[in-house]
């Protein structure tokens, strides 16, 4: 792909965050590329964000816009932040705007524990929770399974995992989509990708996935009610955030079918400007296939992370001398932001069935929108937003402008403004670690150099995003969290 | 052996690499050396471990796509590492791969580790011959 400067130039501001590129700036554009974002973050974003978000524009059955959240930035693809719906009957799937870790996502656990009750066991909890929750490159977990009873996870997701005692029964409706996407197809799932992640349920994996204990300090309470109804009752509440996803099946998964769509694109005529967004129609046979196995995937992601919930509350019970339950262990959201769904919009007045991807974008459905967990049905879904290591994550809850703006869809991150090599050349994994300590805050880690690549001057200012988002109301800001412990791969 | 260098202004979040060889054997031996370097310190694996790898593919690109990718499953397949490898490519299309790689096994406890790679893109993915012998450039997710 070459990148080219006059992308960003032929960007014109269409409201106060949001800019769009028309479709005459690059020849095969079908709509319009939209990209959301305050005028210091778009200064920021890289300028293959520009030219990734005009290649999405071009793809056949693309409705209304492509889209790129305020946490933009240069991905492979689709850009990281991308957004995009296709009509069910006539467009495409493609594996490039899901990525290559599927369902890749949040969950959000809170405590009844305050920071002074943590903060004396805070080495004995992170010592524990890094010997319970494998991470870092060849990890594996501790689930046994046989080829059959992966491809009941594969169709069952979080589900599986309340039968097997890894999951709480009211854990599931706090989980997009219940933790079970439908339509998964395990037939459709090569023999490669049972092997690769056949071991690998229950582990975190490396890069920027992590594991972190977070409080509420004073004054990060944005939405007191909206609050409430989450189960967030107060400054020095603690909570534990995890951010993983289907590890190496999904990879596998990924990988297969990009080899197949790049074949499949000649025999349907379609040519892409990026090869990484090969493409075929969703209702092919191609595209279906990819569909089941990316669903397939996307369901152990979710079981992933609720065999990783119950190893959290194992080692929470085991220092506090508590159970899980008595220690108010509950999962408050568990959300994608790596995946495609069929989803019905309205579009010209008219409700159709889009298969809408989400490329590190987090669903933010509305109040009332039937997905909805019921008990958060008044305030909408929650939106997990991961931020760096360092400064924080943020809790949002999605809007009614979003269902009507951006497909019911928000940022997932802080988003990267510079590289790993660059952020390892300023600083070393060690050092961090040492400088995080003084501050509070506990790093436990499979690879020193992948600490290092995290550092918070590695990423835009999470409350820059966020603010952004209020401003689009695209979600709205409910409770701001800061780390105090982090387990990294 | 060829050289290989990361690249930092591509794909910020991802792991950009730029390969060089004489020959397509010695790209893909060096091929294999770079992904390993980006997973492990290799200085800290112990080699204990040898394999053979036959791959074959329609066109060279996708062959040179196979191996890397290999090298990620092996990963995590079975936590195996494989900085060395003599590599021999032959055929005109489909292309063939024979493989001798030597690697180990990660001890969590001695082996310094690095990225843990999920995929190799297509984006900006490219071999072509250079002056001298072949260059490729390969995106990887991490």
């Amino acid at each position: 792909m070459k990148i080219t400067e006059s992308l960003r130039s032929t960007v014109k501001r269409v409201d106060d965050c949001i800019w769009e590129i028309p479709p005459e700036a690059k020849s095969g554009m079908l709509v319009p590329a939209r990209l959301y974002a305050s005028g210091p973050l778009l200064e920021q974003m890289d300028d293959g964000v520009f030219e990734q978000v005009a290649n999405v524009a071009c793809l056949p059955g693309i409705v209304r816009a492509s889209l790129c959240m305020p946490d933009g930035h240069w991905g492979y693809g689709f850009p990281i932040g991308g957004v995009a719906a296709f009509r069910a009957d006539s467009g495409v799937i493609s594996p490039g705007g899901i990525g290559f870790d599927i369902n890749c996502g949040m969950r959000l656990i809170r405590t009844g524990l305050t920071e002074d009750e943590v903060r004396p066991r805070l080495h004995e909890l992170i010592a524990a929770l890094f010997g319970t929750v494998p991470a870092g490159v060849g990890a594996k977990g501790f689930v046994r399974l046989s080829g059959s009873e992966f491809k009941k996870v594969m169709v069952e997701g979080a589900g599986w995992c309340v039968a097997r005692g890894y999951a709480w029964p009211e854990d599931l409706a706090h989980i997009e989509g219940r933790g079970c996407l439908p339509g998964a197809d395990p037939e459709a799932v090569s023999a490669r990708a049972l092997e690769r992640g056949m071991e690998q349920l229950g582990t975190l994996g490396s890069g920027n996935h992590y594991l972190e204990i977070q409080v509420v300090r004073p004054g990060a309470i944005h939405d007191e009610d909206a609050a409430h109804v989450l189960g967030v009752e107060g400054a020095v509440q603690v909570f534990v955030m995890l951010h993983c996803g289907s590890r190496g099946f999904g990879h596998q998964v990924g990988t297969d079918y990009l080899k197949v769509f790049d074949l499949a694109m000649k025999q349907y005529g379609i040519s892409v400007g990026d090869r990484e967004l090969a493409c075929a129609p969703f209702r092919s046979k191609e595209g279906q296939a990819y569909f089941g196995a990316m669903t397939a995937a996307a369901n152990t992601a979710f079981a992933n992370r609720q065999v990783i919930t119950h190893r959290i509350r194992e080692a929470f019970a085991k220092v506090f001398g508590r159970d899980a339950c008595a220690l108010g262990l509950g999962v408050v959201y568990d959300v994608c932001h790596n995946t495609a769904k069929l989803e019905r919009h309205v579009v010209d007045g008219r409700e159709r069935e889009l298969v809408v991807h989400r490329k590190g974008a987090t669903r933010a459905f509305g109040p009332g929108e039937p997905d909805v967990p019921a008990d958060y049905q008044e305030i909408g879904q929650p939106v997990i937003i991961g931020g760096s290591m360092e400064t924080g994550s943020a809790l949002l809850v999605g809007t009614a402008r979003a269902m009507a703006e951006t497909w019911g869809s928000t940022a997932h991150g802080a988003g990267r403004t510079m590289s790993r090599a660059q952020a390892k050349r300023r600083i070393g994994g060690e050092t961090l670690i040492k400088d995080m300590e003084a501050r509070g805050i506990i790093v436990r880690a499979a690879s020193k150099s992948g600490v290092a690549e995290e550092a918070s001057f590695a990423y835009k200012d999470l409350t820059a995003v966020v603010d952004t988002l209020h401003r689009l109301d695209i979600s709205r800001p409910v409770v701001s969290l800061t780390p105090i412990g982090n387990i990294k791969g | 052996m060829g050289r290989y260098e990361f690249l930092e202004d591509v794909a910020l979040a991802d792991c950009a690499v730029e390969i060089e060889g004489r020959c397509l054997d010695d790209l893909f031996e060096t091929a294999a050396a770079a992904i390993a370097r980006l997973m492990v310190d290799p200085a800290t694996l112990a080699i204990t471990v040898e394999r053979t790898i036959n791959l074959e593919a329609p066109e060279r690109d996708m062959l040179l796509y196979d191996w890397l990718s290999e090298m990620i499953f092996l990963k995590d397949r079975d936590s195996q590492i494989f900085p060395h490898a003599r590599v021999r490519v032959t055929g005109e299309g489909p292309y063939r791969l024979t493989a001798d790689v030597h690697g180990g096994t990660i001890d969590p406890e001695h082996t310094a580790l690095g990225a843990d790679p999920k995929a190799v893109t297509f984006h900006q993915f490219a071999l072509e011959r250079a002056s001298g012998g072949w260059r490729a450039r390969v995106v990887i997710d991490i």
